[in-house]
C-alpha cells in the first residue's frame, strides 16, 4: 500500500488550516481558497504531490484539474520535489546593474548547477524582480529575502545553509 | 551636487526607521486612527467627497482620481460590495509598498477602514504577492492588533452595526496578478487571467459584486486626508495630483532607496540631490532613465529636467506609472537593458491574448540575437513590428491585448528603438556587444 499522505500531525494542521481558510470566504465561495491551501499544502509537504493537489480540491469541491490548473500558472509553486533550498536569483535590469549576472554566474559554479537545475540539495533559479531594486543585488532561498549581496555575505549566508 | 531641492512634508513616511513604527502602540501615538475617527463622524458621501477633494490619484500606476474610482461604487446594489488591496507589486523598478508594509502597516489599514465605511464595504482582502512573506508577518501581525483593539471586527472602532473583515491573502508568484482584474481572478482562486473590461470591476468585481481595488500607498494616503484635511492634501501637490508620493530610485546611483517627493521633484535632482540618490558611481554619467517601472518609455540624458509626476511625465510621452525610477549609466549596453526588460514580460504573460503570449517570447529571442552580434539590420525592424502587433505606438488606449500588459511590453521596445536605435544598429554592424563583456555591476562589488 502507498505511504499515506500526512502523518497525523500533518493531518491535524492540514484539516485546522482548511478550516481557517474557508471561513475568509463567502460559504457558496469555497474554491477562492485555492492559494491559500495550496500553501498549506506545500508548506507541509515542501512541494505539492499529486495526492496532495486531490486533496486540495476535494477539500474546496474543486476537480483536481483546477487545482493543477492553478498549480501550474504560479511559480511559486512547487510541482516538482525542490531542493531542501531554493534559490531565486533576481536578474532584472536594476539587479544586472549591480551584478547580478555575474552574482548568478559564481552561484552556477559555486554549486556547480545551471540555473533551472535541481541537486540533494539546492533548486537554483534564474527569477523575476523581487521588490528589491533599491537593494540590488539580491536572492531569495526559500522565500527568504537576502538584499545587497556581495560575495562574502553570500559565502556566508551559503556557509550556513547544512 | 548639494541639497538645493526644495524640502518636502513627510506624509507617508514619516514614521519609517523609527523604534517599532510598525505597532499599533507606535501608531495611536502618532495620532494614528484619527482620520478614521473623524471619518466615523460623517455621512459615507461626504467621505468621498473629501477624498475627492484632495486630487489624491492612484498611486498603482494608472494614476486615477482615487475619489472619483469610489463614486463608480453603486449605492442601491443588493450584494454584498468588498475592498481589495493590491499589495501585488512586482513592476521592475518599483519596490515601495514594501515599506509602508514593513515600517508603517496600519497607515494602510486605516485607509481600508476609512474606505470600506465610505463604500459599505464589511470584507476587504489584502492581496499580497507571494515572495512578500516578511511583509505578510508585519502585515499579518498589524491586522491581528487591529482585531485585538476593536478597530476591525463586529464594530469597527466602535461604531454600532458596522463590522469589517479584514483577511490577508498571499499570491504565489506571478507580476500579472498586479492587473485589477486579474488579481480578483486570484482572490477567487484561479489562476491569474484579466477579465474583459467592461464591466469595471466598481460595478462587477469579486465574486460578481462591486468592488473597489486600491494599491497599498493609496490607502495609505487616506488617513492624513481626513486627519488634516483635503485641502492641506492637495496643497501639497499640484492642480491636478494632490500629496506628496513615493518614487524607487534604483540603477546606477550612488543611494539607491525609496523617496517621499514632491509632485515637483524632477528627475535630475531625484538622482543628484544629496538628500536622495546622491549622484552618479564615480566616472559614470546618466545615459537614460526609466522613470515609472520597466514598462515606462525610457528618457534619454537631455530629457530629464522634468517633474516625476503624472501630467509632467505624459507630456514626454511616458509615465509616472508606479514611481519605479531606473538609471542607466555611459557604460551600459542599452539592447542588453532592452533585453532584460522583454525577458520579464515573457515570462510574466498570462498566456491569454496571442499578441502578447507569442510577440513577447519573439521580442526576447531578437533582442538576444542583436545582442550576440547574430542579427540582420532586417531583424531590427521585425523588433519594432513585433512591438507594434502587441500594441501600437504613440498608443491609442488598450493595444491588441485584453490588458495592458501587452502595452508594457511593447512601450519598452518602442521607445529604446526611438531614442537609442544607433546602438542596435552598431550590435548589428560590429556583429558583437560594443560594450564587449559588458560592465555590468562594476560599480558594486561583482566587478
Amino acid at each position: 500500500m502507498a505511504e499515506p499522505l500526512f502523518t497525523p500531525e500533518e493531518q491535524k494542521k492540514f484539516d485546522a488550516g482548511i478550516a481557517e481558510i474557508l471561513s475568509h470566504y463567502p460559504s457558496d465561495r469555497k474554491s477562492a481558497g485555492m492559494l491559500p491551501a495550496l500553501r498549506l499544502l506545500q508548506d507541509l509537504k515542501g512541494w505539492l504531490p499529486p495526492d496532495g493537489l486531490r486533496l486540495v480540491a476535494k477539500s474546496l469541491e474543486v476537480t483536481p484539474e483546477r487545482a493543477y490548473e492553478v498549480a501550474s500558472f504560479y511559480v511559486m509553486y512547487h510541482l516538482k520535489k525542490p531542493g531542501k533550498y531554493v534559490i531565486d536569483v533576481c536578474t532584472n535590469l536594476s539587479c544586472s546593474l549591480w551584478g547580478a549576472e555575474k552574482m548568478l554566474a559564481y552561484l552556477e559554479q559555486k554549486l556547480g548547477l545551471t540555473a533551472g537545475e535541481t541537486n540533494d540539495k539546492f533548486t537554483l533559479r534564474e527569477t523575476e524582480c523581487l521588490a528589491s531594486c533599491g537593494t540590488a543585488p539580491c536572492l531569495q532561498i526559500n522565500e527568504d529575502h537576502h538584499e545587497r549581496l556581495t560575495q562574502a555575505k553570500l559565502d556566508a549566508i551559503l556557509a550556513r545553509l547544512s | 551636487m548639494a541639497s538645493t531641492a526644495k524640502t518636502v512634508e513627510a506624509v507617508i513616511s514619516a514614521a519609517w526607521g523609527k523604534p517599532q513604527s510598525w505597532t499599533l502602540d507606535s501608531y495611536r501615538s502618532r495620532g494614528g486612527y484619527d482620520g478614521l475617527k473623524r471619518a466615523l463622524s460623517m455621512e459615507p458621501a461626504a467621505i468621498i467627497d473629501e477624498v475627492k477633494k484632495s486630487n489624491l490619484r492612484g498611486r498603482g500606476g494608472a494614476g486615477f482620481p482615487t475619489g472619483m474610482k469610489w463614486s463608480f461604487v453603486p449605492k442601491d446594489s443588493p450584494k454584498p460590495k468588498y475592498l481589495a488591496v493590491n499589495g501585488d507589486e512586482s513592476e521592475p523598478g518599483t519596490f515601495k509598498d514594501r515599506y509602508i508594509l514593513e515600517n508603517d502597516p496600519h497607515m494602510m489599514l486605516e485607509g481600508i477602514a476609512i474606505a470600506s465605511y465610505a463604500l459599505g464595504v464589511h470584507t476587504c482582502y489584502v492581496y499580497l504577492r507571494g515572495e512578500f512573506k516578511f511583509q505578510a508577518e508585519r502585515t499579518q501581525a498589524a491586522i491581528d492588533e487591529a482585531y485585538k483593539a476593536g478597530i476591525f471586527g463586529k464594530s469597527l472602532m466602535g461604531k454600532e452595526g458596522f463590522a469589517l473583515d479584514c483577511f490577508l491573502v498571499r499570491g504565489a508568484g506571478a507580476y500579472i496578478c498586479g492587473e485589477e482584474t486579474a488579481l480578483l481572478e486570484s482572490l477567487e482562486g484561479k489562476k491569474g487571467w484579466p477579465r474583459l473590461k467592461p464591466p469595471f470591476p466598481a460595478v462587477v468585481g469579486l465574486f460578481g459584486c462591486p468592488t473597489v481595488v486600491n494599491n497599498v500607498e493609496t490607502l495609505a494616503s487616506v488617513p492624513p486626508i481626513l486627519a488634516k484635511g483635503a485641502d492641506w492634501y492637495a496643497k501639497l501637490g499640484t492642480d491636478k495630483s494632490g500629496g506628496t508620493h513615493l518614487v524607487c530610485l534604483s540603477g546606477s546611483v550612488n543611494r539607491p532607496g525609496v523617496y517621499e517627493v514632491g509632485m515637483h521633484t524632477t528627475i535630475l535632482e531625484l538622482i543628484h540631490d544629496d538628500k536622495y540618490g546622491q549622484g552618479m558611481p564615480k566616472g559614470r554619467k546618466v545615459k537614460a532613465v526609466i522613470p515609472g517601472g520597466s514598462s515606462a518609455p525610457v528618457l534619454g540624458a537631455d530629457e530629464l529636467d522634468v517633474a516625476l509626476e503624472f501630467e509632467a511625465l505624459k507630456m514626454k510621452q511616458t509615465m509616472a506609472g508606479s514611481g519605479g525610477v531606473i538609471v542607466m549609466d555611459d557604460a551600459t549596453c542599452m539592447v542588453r537593458s532592452l533585453w532584460r526588460v522583454a525577458r520579464f514580460y515573457a515570462e510574466e504573460s498570462c498566456g491569454q491574448c496571442t499578441p502578447c503570449r507569442e510577440g513577447t517570447p519573439w521580442q526576447t529571442r531578437l533582442l538576444r540575437k542583436i545582442e550576440e552580434g547574430r542579427a540582420e539590420m532586417s531583424d531590427i525592424d521585425m523588433l519594432s513590428n513585433v512591438a507594434s502587433s502587441i500594441a501600437p505606438y504613440p498608443p491609442i488606449g488598450l493595444g491588441n491585448t485584453i490588458c495592458a500588459l501587452g502595452d508594457a511590453a511593447a512601450l519598452p521596445t518602442h521607445s529604446f528603438l526611438m531614442r537609442f536605435r544607433d546602438e542596435f544598429e552598431a550590435h548589428v554592424r560590429e556583429h558583437r556587444c560594443p560594450y564587449g563583456d559588458h560592465p555590468w555591476g562594476s560599480f558594486g562589488d561583482w566587478s
